[in-house]
């Protein structure tokens, strides 16, 4: 049995605002049965003031799926719709006191449906990633067809990659064989259509997964001890090594302005940009615009970005991301 | 609140008389079974004991055609690799979507290398072996027919006998994983076709850590492990003569007590079966309940996950299983239910219920008055149930 903190076991076998609400003015429903998890959550929201006066909740799925849903509802109660729209499944996860890194997909249902409910509300129409073609990565929620355009458009060739591109594959890797036969048709296809060279193409059963779920975890944890102290973005938490002797200062430049246009069309297909902001020795100031501001997956975006670097540049090299108008 | 073991498929007990058979050879009697002094002499004869006690279990002719191992994976994991190596000229192999993941995942890895070619034959939704599909698949290039004796999530058991003849016609070897079989089911091997037959001892109320691999004489068969001459040379490593004896006793137990699984064990498991069917409505039995373990009950509930029920009913000291969704870290149903073709609206929400001959009727009494309300709770927080209570007993899954 996964080790719930008491949060979660309380919010499972207690749920608070469980069951129908009759008065719901916005209502958002995720998930499906055949997935395994679904929640239907139910609000009242006042016309005038936007608050979210009353919240419910009915959730098909697992004990976290249950808490999760039942601290999403104890989270927006009295926030107005304008506040609500910024709480991520993070933000679930930590008022549960966390959740086990395989139940992620939880918080984000919660999150989902939150962002459902509130189109709902305004009557907009709310798009569900999980509509093209079978859910293959349950912890951040990529389905096939998100996973098929990343190879596809980007040539992706490795899992790696994929994680990358669409963070399918980030969380518990039980998708790993799905991504690999889905990586190894799309590579197939693309040899066939003479876009990628048939030595460059994946084959079934060339990576492990136990090694990228390692490598991952050695990212993981680097990456968390190069976020602490939290204290400010341009203060780096730890000395850095000197930039490679014999790479001038402009060279330097031109090179990570490169590395960054090379990126920018990636991102901006996901309807986001980054922008080079300052240079200062190895840390890079950059701006995250469009879908990447403010996403939940900015960090890894800001990672990608900083490991796009330091192969090019063959140096560490530390990006943080700062808003547009500091320069 | 008394703690209930409802979960003896995943393991059992170790029968304290199976412990008191080990405990001496921890202490005084510590030689090593391969030495040729007194000291462990008297552990090799005891070692010799505990096989003869298996083979009495299991009808085997020979005592030396059973090879100890550490457990019923690498049992499985032997017969598997030692069959490709041994059948050159063959390298394809048979067996069901419904196996454990100790026979699946070797064979998937041997796919994906390139080493095997893989039949899996599928089941109908009652889990029987599609016989025409496994048929079909039986040529003069099969190595190796892999297929269970019983299945884990649901009892059901495959006419592994008849299976094993079909196999012998176009030569190949023939492996049963009998893990859950063998302490519950007659088991007859002398004079019949099956070559090899993997046991797993935790769960037959020895301990974990050591299983077995029966041999028939005359098979053709490569070691796994090589190293020592231990076990003739077919499993190097010093023995673990506490876990043989061990499952000597046990086998010897098993034997003692075959009749109560067929009665008393069984007839608990038909009285929680039969009040769950009858005071909970959208439920029923996953499975073929004709030939099926006698100690085994999987039962669907509709538009609740399983996961969910668990941890109810362990709030409530009752301990099953659920095969599906959450407890695995997936969202998938078992590939049991899916193999089953299981609807989703009940494959997510099946859970094991697995009796030993430790459980009393007051087990069934604690789980009869927890459950249904359980269930109720759950299904009033499920989007999907509003609508769905068709009431007890008027619910017929649509696939059987």
């Amino acid at each position: 049995m996964w080790d719930y903190s008491d949060k979660v076991k309380d919010y499972f076998f207690n749920p608070k605002n469980a069951g129908v609400l009759g008065e719901a003015n916005a209502v958002g429903e995720v998930g499906a049965i055949s997935c395994g998890d679904a929640l239907k959550l139910m609000m009242k929201v006042d016309p005038e003031t936007e608050v979210i006066q009353e919240a419910k909740f009915q959730t098909f799925g697992c004990g976290s799926a249950i808490a999760s849903s039942s601290a999403l509802t104890e989270l927006i109660i009295g926030k107005t719709l304008e506040e609500a729209v910024t709480i991520t499944n993070q933000d679930i996860a930590d008022f549960l006191g966390g959740l086990p890194p395989e139940k992620m997909h939880c918080s984000v249902m919660g999150y989902e449906a939150l962002q459902a409910a509130i189109a709902n509300f305004r009557g907009e129409e709310w798009r569900d990633d999980h509509e093209e073609g079978a859910l293959v990565c349950k912890c951040f929620g990529v389905d096939e067809g998100v996973i098929e355009r990343a190879i596809r458009m980007n040539r992706l060739t490795s899992i790696e990659q994929i994680t990358d591109y669409t963070k399918a594959g980030g969380g518990c890797l039980t998708c790993f064989d799905k991504l690999e036969e889905l990586l190894a048709g799309v590579n197939a296809a693309l040899v066939a259509e003479g876009v990628l060279a048939a030595h460059e193409a994946y084959r079934l059963g060339v990576a492990d997964a136990g090694e990228i779920k390692a490598k991952a975890k050695a990212r993981k944890e680097a990456e968390k001890e190069a976020a602490a102290p939290p204290a400010s973005p341009l203060a780096p938490a730890s000395p850095l090594p000197p930039p490679s002797a014999g790479m001038t200062n402009l060279k330097k430049i031109r090179l990570i302005e490169e590395a960054i246009e090379e990126l920018r069309p990636y991102l901006k297909k996901d309807g986001g940009d980054c922008e080079l902001i300052d240079i200062d020795g190895a840390n890079v100031m950059v701006s995250l615009k469009g879908a990447c501001m403010g996403c939940q997956m900015a960090s890894v975006t800001v990672s990608g970005i900083q490991e796009r670097l330091i192969a090019k540049l063959g140096m560490t090299i530390r990006v943080i991301p700062v808003k547009s108008h500091a320069h | 609140m008394r703690p209930v073991y409802l979960d003896n498929n995943a393991t059992t007990r170790v029968d304290p008389a199976v412990v008191e058979a080990m405990l001496p050879f921890f202490t005084e009697q510590f030689g090593n079974p391969s030495s040729i002094h007194s000291f462990g002499a008297s552990v090799g004869q005891s070692v010799k004991k505990a096989r003869q006690q298996l083979q009495q279990l299991l009808g085997a002719e020979h005592d030396h055609e059973i090879i100890y191992t550490a457990s019923g994976t690498e049992a499985d994991n032997t017969a598997i690799l030692s069959a490709l190596e041994a059948m050159p000229g063959r390298d394809e192999i048979v067996t069901s979507a419904v196996e454990h993941p100790a026979v699946l995942a070797l064979c998937q890895h041997l796919e994906k290398t390139g080493r095997a070619k893989v039949h899996y034959i599928g089941v109908d939704s009652l889990g029987r072996l599609d016989l025409e599909a496994y048929r079909a698949a039986l040529t003069d290039k099969v190595a190796l027919v892999t297929l269970m004796w019983a299945n884990n999530e649901t009892g059901t058991i495959f006419p592994i006998e008849a299976l094993a003849e079909l196999a012998k016609e176009v030569g190949a070897l023939f492996h049963t994983d009998a893990v859950q079989a063998v302490g519950k089911v007659p088991i007859v091997l002398k004079g019949g076709a099956i070559d090899m037959l993997s046991l797993s001892g935790h769960k037959l109320h020895a301990p974990k850590g050591i299983g077995a691999l029966y041999v028939k004489r005359g098979a053709r068969f490569k070691p796994l492990l090589r190293g020592g001459h231990q076990e003739r040379g077919r499993r190097a490593g010093t023995e673990n003569a506490p876990g043989i004896i061990g499952l000597g006793k046990a086998a010897e137990l098993a034997i003692a007590h075959m009749a109560e699984e067929q009665t008393r064990v069984k007839e608990l498991r038909d009285r929680l079966e039969n009040a769950i069917l009858q005071r909970v409505p959208n439920c029923f039995v996953n499975g073929d309940i004709r030939e099926r373990l006698p100690n085994t009950t999987n039962i669907a509930f509709e538009y609740v996950e399983g996961e969910a029920i668990l941890l109810h009913l362990t709030r409530n000291g009752v301990a099953a299983s659920s095969g599906s969704a959450c407890t695995s870290g997936s969202l998938e149903p078992s590939h049991v239910m899916k193999a089953m073709n299981v609807p989703f609206t009940a494959a997510h929400g099946s859970i094991r219920f697995s009796f030993s001959r430790d459980n009393v009727p007051e087990d069934v009494d604690q789980v009869i008055e927890t459950l249904p309300k359980i269930l109720e709770k759950l299904r009033e927080l499920s989007p999907f149930w509003a609508g769905a209570n068709k009431g007890p007993n008027e619910f017929k899954p649509v696939y059987a």
